[in-house]
């Protein structure tokens, strides 16, 4: 029986370590091809952070599993996990994209964005909800059912784009564009407003949207009486019926939550980027968020920071490819598939041998001052 | 009976000698320079508060733990136990508390299971089956070889696992709180049998703090506390008192405390015919009813399964019976509009639920979080859908302060509270709220000496201030000390109902048993 860890070293020290030894790994792998890791690693932090455009690049990439990843940990937070971000997040574009359709062309844009994106979280919500109901009141495992929704939701719209919403004559499959009232303004034109220079990127405000997002997220969790009933289902439903809490609509809501974050994405990639409905916006964000989610440790702050490096990955990785030639877009993924296993599915594997060096550390300091006895031992 | 400081060093007449034991959690001296000696043949007593290191002791012996210190001597001999394996090859076997059987297998596959005396299963079916009827027949242990031990009872395991470790070669056992679970007649047929093995020469260490059985069944007994052996003695000069004063280091104040009102007030909660079926639509509970009346206790004895979960649900408002009615507080409810919990609290119908782990709290939630579970609503705690946390922790704070929950950190998660101060921090919820009517199910199941006793005070002194007082505990003497009359429940019915002075453990202990089939034949 080992110890735990304290706080500060399973917060901090344990996904750190984790990430460098993801990091050594994946160097190993870029030298068994041939190529230098250091020259790898330079160009690829280079890539993410080094110039305006490469960050603003990272950030954009950031946003939208900032928004995945809250829905993917808020979801957790109340024992659920919910693996289909992607296809909420899918649904999400689709309402964003609706009501930019219909009413570009009518309402101003302070009227329309808000609009766009009630309706974006609101698609997500309901796209989410349907599992969430399937699970509290028919006993569908929500992790079957919201995959299967990620299928479902792809085939929609495919369907309303080949048969409903394609411009007539276009080849490509894609709506018409919206009007300029539906454009959510990018990070160099809001710049410019207050006279910065910023190269044009996909980067737009929804960045903020994201940030607030995390916020609220926050302050549901820990500081309203909803998020502390949520919380008290994830954690313990027998706990929560004593309390008069109503575990079946608790998983109604907390994956109605779940759903509308992810449907936040629409704002990024539909209103922010794209100004068109179109195929394959979220190209897999929705599962990225579950990586995110777990580095984060289901934290707002976590899945940020978690988002950042993705973020950062995707940017890097993407500049990498393009530079070093032998180096090609798969290698990216390796690497980002050796993040999520050493910080996802293997996070608490060398979290023993940590919390006996921490544990050595606190005696060698024990020695010199004694010890206050803190916790009770288990008899 | 030789007296401990006789005994020579290595006898062979000392089955098993630990000297000096350390062992160190983190911050935590489990065991500080603890020594043991059992005598060969003897039953050994080992009390002590949970955390007093009785567990990690045996852990140490057993070898699921490495000691930091200390020397271990099995029958004269140094020993090295480093895992199960070892302890078994010296004659070792434990009984735990949580029985480490596979409930799908059949019992004799349970006893061979990791210990098969030949590859072939048929053949070595052949040889344990042998050998077990050869132990039960010496031993008087019997258990049906071939039932699925799912579906046998919980004395008929605890039989099992003394078998299989008797089978395994064990000639020293250690049975970690094997009372636990058994009705007062299953305990009567337990000692038997383990004082028939006494008689046959097994050394028998008997961990438990139940310390009438001590004072019935040992020959000698260690008392630990806070991690150090703090008192031992043969049984012939110790007493239940100075037994219970040595654990918890002070004075204590056993058994019943002053008397019930003379006359009770009206009647404050109402039920009729509840029957409940589970799931299997087998019928749990058949047709129970039951008054409280302000300013008492009424308790309900049984053995554990026997209807009282749910007969607490259903009044609680966790569970919606099949049939029946509840009054309580002037509202009446019937199936299909069933009380639920939220209104229970509001009509000022508080409970204690038996399981802490599963329902009183949320383990992973700190204190102050666990402290307004079900009352996060109160306009206290929380305004237009925000909790208010200054006044949240304030308040815990004060709960702990006034139920000496300890340690007094209401930012401390729930799950590191030993069970006494949790089962504190849940009445102090609970009680905090003033109710009119409270249920408690195990007042003081997993709880220390010194806070059964603080527990029990609080519960008299809310009957003394008019509230009604269900509590149902499967510790027969724990119904003795606090109701002021007692319901027996069997089989999903109340079986009787005795007014305490009428009470005694026979005639409480027959009525647990008494089946519908012998009461028709009465």
């Amino acid at each position: 029986m080992s110890a735990p860890l304290p706080r500060w070293a399973d917060v901090v020290v344990l996904p750190l370590v984790n990430l460098a030894i993801a990091l050594l790994v994946a160097a190993l792998v870029v030298a068994l091809i041939g190529q230098s890791p250091g020259q790898v690693m330079t160009m690829l932090v280079q890539g993410a952070f080094g110039t305006e455009r490469g960050l603003s690049y990272t950030l954009y990439y950031t946003t939208t599993f900032i928004f995945t990843g809250l829905a993917v940990a808020l979801a957790s937070h109340g024992g659920l996990f919910n693996i289909g971000a992607e296809g909420q997040a899918t649904l999400g574009g689709l309402g964003t994209g609706l009501v930019a359709l219909w009413c570009s062309q009518t309402l101003p844009a302070p009227l329309l964005l808000p609009l766009m994106f009630i309706g974006g979280a609101l698609f997500g919500m309901i796209w989410a909800a349907v599992p969430g109901y399937l699970q509290a009141y028919r006993g569908s495992h929500v992790v079957i059912t919201t995959i299967m929704f990620n299928f479902l939701a792809s085939s929609l719209l495919v369907y309303l784009l080949v048969n409903r919403l394609k411009a007539p004559g276009n080849m490509s499959v894609e709506s018409v564009s919206f009007g300029p009232a539906a454009h959510l303004p990018g990070m160099h034109e809001a710049l410019a407003w207050v006279g910065v220079t910023w190269p044009s990127s996909p980067l737009n405000l929804s960045l903020f949207l994201a940030l607030f997002a995390a916020v609220g997220v926050y302050a549901f969790l820990w500081h309203s009486r909803a998020g502390y009933r949520l919380r008290a289902v994830g954690s313990s439903e027998g706990a929560a019926a004593y309390a008069g809490i109503r575990p079946r609509r608790q998983i109604i809501v907390a994956m109605g939550l779940s759903g509308a974050l992810a449907g936040m994405v629409g704002m990024n990639e539909i209103a922010g980027v794209n100004g068109k409905l179109l195929l394959d916006f979220v190209g897999g964000a929705g599962f990225t968020g579950i990586a995110v989610a777990v580095m984060g440790r289901n934290h707002p702050l976590g899945v940020v920071l978690a988002s950042l490096l993705f973020g950062a990955l995707f940017q890097g990785g993407a500049e990498v490819s393009f530079e070093v030639p032998g180096f090609s877009r798969d290698m990216v993924v390796t690497l980002q598939g050796f993040i999520v296993l050493f910080s996802g599915a293997m996070a608490y594997v060398i979290a023993p041998a940590l919390a006996a060096l921490v544990q050595r550390a606190k005696s060698a300091r024990g020695a010199a001052a004694a010890v206050q006895p803190s916790q009770a031992p288990h008899g | 009976m030789p007296a401990i400081e006789t005994i020579g060093s290595s006898s062979p007449a000392v089955a098993v000698r630990m000297t000096a034991i350390n062992k160190r959690f983190g911050s935590v001296q489990a065991n500080a320079d603890v020594n043991l000696s059992v005598i060969r043949g003897t039953v050994h007593g080992l009390v002590g508060e949970n955390g007093a290191g009785k567990s990690t002791l045996m852990s140490v012996l057993y070898g699921f733990y490495a000691a930091d210190g200390g020397a271990v001597e099995v029958f004269g001999a140094p020993a090295r136990i480093r895992n199960a394996f070892d302890a078994i090859a010296l004659g070792l076997g434990m009984v735990h508390q949580h029985f480490m059987l596979v409930e799908t297998l059949s019992a004799i596959d349970n006893v061979m299971l990791g210990a098969e005396p030949h590859a072939l299963l048929k053949r070595a079916d052949a040889v344990v089956r042998a050998r077990l009827t050869e132990l039960m027949n010496s031993t008087g242990l019997r258990v049906e070889l071939d039932a699925v031990v799912g579906e046998l009872s919980v004395g008929d395991r605890q039989r099992l696992e003394i078998l299989k470790a008797l089978y395994r070669g064990a000639k020293i056992l250690i049975l970690d709180e094997p009372t636990a679970v058994l009705t007062p007649q299953e305990t009567e047929a337990l000692f038997k049998v383990l004082a028939r093995l006494r008689e046959q020469g097994t050394t028998i260490i008997l961990i438990t703090h139940k310390l009438k059985e001590v004072m019935r069944l040992c020959d000698h007994v260690t008392v630990m506390r806070a991690g150090r052996v703090v008192h031992e003695c043969a049984i012939a000069d110790a007493s239940v008192q100075g037994l219970a004063e040595a654990m918890v280091g002070r004075q204590v104040h056993m058994g019943r405390q002053g008397d019930a009102l003379a006359a009770p007030g009206a009647v404050t909660l109402q039920a009729e015919g509840l029957t409940v079926r589970d799931a299997m639509q087998v019928v749990r509970l058949h047709g129970v009813s039951l008054s409280l009346r302000a300013g008492e206790i009424v308790g309900v004895a049984g053995v554990a399964g026997n209807g009282q979960s749910e007969l607490l649900d259903a009044l609680s408002g966790l569970r919606e019976p099949d049939q029946g009615s509840l009054r309580v507080a002037g509202e009446t409810f019937e199936p299909g509009r069933w009380l639920d919990p939220r209104r229970a609290r509001e009509l000022g119908l508080a409970h204690v639920p038996e399981d802490r782990h599963a329902r009183a709290m949320v383990m992973s939630f700190a204190a102050w979080e666990s402290a307004v579970l079900g009352y996060e609503g109160l306009p206290a705690y929380s305004r237009r859908g925000w909790m208010r946390h200054r006044r949240m922790v304030d308040a815990t704070a004060a709960l702990m302060q006034r139920f000496d929950v300890r340690p007094r950190d209401p930012l401390l998660v729930s799950a590191k509270f030993s069970g006494g101060n949790q089962q504190k921090l849940v009445l102090a919820r609970e009680i905090g709220q003033t109710p009119r009517v409270l249920l408690v199910g195990q007042p003081t199941r997993g709880v220390d000496i010194g806070a059964i006793e603080f527990i029990h005070a609080q519960l008299r002194a809310l009957r003394d201030a008019g509230c009604a007082l269900l509590v149902v505990s499967s510790e027969l003497d724990e119904i003795l000390a606090l109701a002021d009359r007692v319901l027996v429940m069997n089989e999903g019915r109340i079986t009787g109902e005795l007014p305490i002075n009428e009470c005694t453990e026979a005639r409480i202990g027959l009525l647990m048993v008494e089946t519908a089939h012998q009461r028709e034949a009465a």
